[in-house]
This record gives structure tokens, sequence and C-alpha cells, in this order.
């Protein structure tokens, strides 16, 4: 169980270095797919087998397809070297160092600490996470799901409009 | 060593901060938008991390994972919008370097 969650931790954290370092876009993207698929396994981990499952299909499915698509539709050239990196290379580390800074102080203030993964309690059959994710979203929230239903429909007529070739 | 809530935490926000390099980083508009999504993924790993050590009725709080459901569609819908800028942008400037798309009007 641990050396699963170090295996799937450095896939994720693996393949997200690979997106910041790769100069190349399509590798970037398959980094970015590895990425997701060490997260995913963590879900998984956690006993969210829907939303796991939902991570593979959309994000690393339907969502980096989409990315290689337009990578290769626009024939996007590899970055070339920079003249003078170490400015905002500086920059990004120092956000990025106080960032992570922050994360380990916050987290070792305690409230989270030491605290290990509960027990579930067994349901019974018939009752997966599923079942209950589905009641929740068609019992108490109907009304986001409305909601990102008209949204849907919005970002799909803004692509429309926005794909035309010219805008009026 | 047994695995605890800050293991996922950490692993979460380290993802965070190699998404925020990237944007900072990289100049190539499509790789920054997929550190954007590398972002936004790696806050779902905390909200289902805090939904599994936290139980309710010794079930997971799947409250969180009908909020993740949303989080992944908005993000879905995101791409589609972003990548269609994106393509329009191309069609006017031929380039997707953030660097040379620095002027408002042509």
């Amino acid at each position: 169980m641990t050396f699963l969650f170090y295996l799937f931790a450095a896939l994720a954290l693996f393949g997200g270095i690979g997106v910041v370092v790769c100069r190349n876009p399509v590798s970037a993207a398959f980094s970015m797919v590895l990425s997701f698929l060490g997260l995913a396994s963590l879900f998984i981990q956690l006993d969210a087998y829907l939303v796991g499952t939902l991570q593979v299909l959309v994000y690393a499915g339907a969502i980096m397809v989409l990315f290689l698509f337009i990578i290769m539709l626009l024939d996007v050239q590899e970055e070339e070297k920079r003249r003078f990196p170490f400015i905002s290379f500086a920059g990004a580390g120092a956000v990025v160092t106080a960032f992570l800074v922050l994360v380990v102080l916050v987290l070792n203030r305690g409230g989270t600490a030491g605290r290990t993964l509960p027990d579930i309690v067994p349901s019974e059959p018939g009752r997966s996470d599923v079942h209950r994710i589905g009641e929740l979203l068609f019992g108490t929230y109907w009304f986001p799901v409305q909601i990102v239903g008209v949204l849907l429909l919005a970002a799909t007529v803004g692509v429309v409009v926005l794909s035309k070739k010219e805008l009026k | 060593m047994e695995l605890t809530l800050n293991h996922f935490l950490f692993v979460s926000g380290a993802l965070f901060a190699i998404g925020l390099a990237g944007v900072l980083v990289r100049r190539n508009l499509l790789i920054i938008f997929m550190c954007l999504e590398l972002m936004l993924a790696a806050a779902n790993l905390t909200l289902v991390a805090f939904s599994r050590f936290n139980l309710v009725e010794g079930q997971p709080a799947y409250d969180a994972h009908v909020l993740l459901f949303f989080i992944i569609t908005v993000a879905a819908a995101e791409v589609a919008v972003g990548l269609a800028i994106i393509v329009a942008l191309f069609r006017t400037k031929e380039t997707t370097d953030v660097t040379k798309v620095n002027t408002m009007k042509y």
C-alpha cells in the first residue's frame, strides 16, 4: 500500500516535471498523460473509484487528445533556447520555493499531521460509490447539474463562434 | 511507515508547485495551458484526500466527489474554449509564443 503510494506519487510528479522540462510540445503532452494516470491511481488508492475513472476518461482521454490534436494541427515548433533566462528562472524559482516552504510549514503545524487512513464501514451490496454520488448529483445537487449543463452549452456555442474564420 | 493525510497533501502541493513553475517559466501558450490543468488536477487530489480522511458515518464525504465532478466538467469546457482562443490567435499571429503577443491591437 505504502509502496504503491510512492510509486504513483513519483509517476505523477515526474510526469509533471516532464511537462515543464520537455521542449517538444508533443512529449510535454505525453508526460501530462503520465502524470494524470499517476494521479488517477492515487484517487483509486483513496477509494474514489468513480473519480479516478473520470480522471482517466476525461483528462487523460478527452482533454489530452484535444491538446495533441491542436499541437499537431498548429504544427507548433519547439521552443528555442532563450538568451537571458536567468531573471525569469530566478523569479519562478523564488515563487515556487516560497510556495513549497509554505506548504511544508502548514503541514508541520499539526492538525493534519499523523492522521492515518480510517477504515471504511463496508456498505451493503448495491450501494457503491457510483450509487451514492449519483443520488447526491440528482438529489441534493440537482440545480448545479442544470447549471453545468448550461455552461457546457455556452462553451460549445462559444467554441463554434471562435472557430469561425471571420468574427462578426 | 503508514500513509497519513500529509503524504497526499504534500504530493498535491508539490504537483501544484510544478504547475506554477511551468506557467512562470514556459513561453509556449499551449504548455502554459497544460500546466494550468496540472494545477487544477493537483487541487483535486487535496479534495479527495480530505474526503477520504474525514469519514461521515463510516463512508468518505461524497460531497467532495460531486464537487470534483463539477470541477472536471468545468475544466473540460475551459479547455475547449481556451484551445479555440489559441487557434484563433495562431490564425492572426502565426505563433503561440507569449513573448510575441504583447500588443493589444495588431
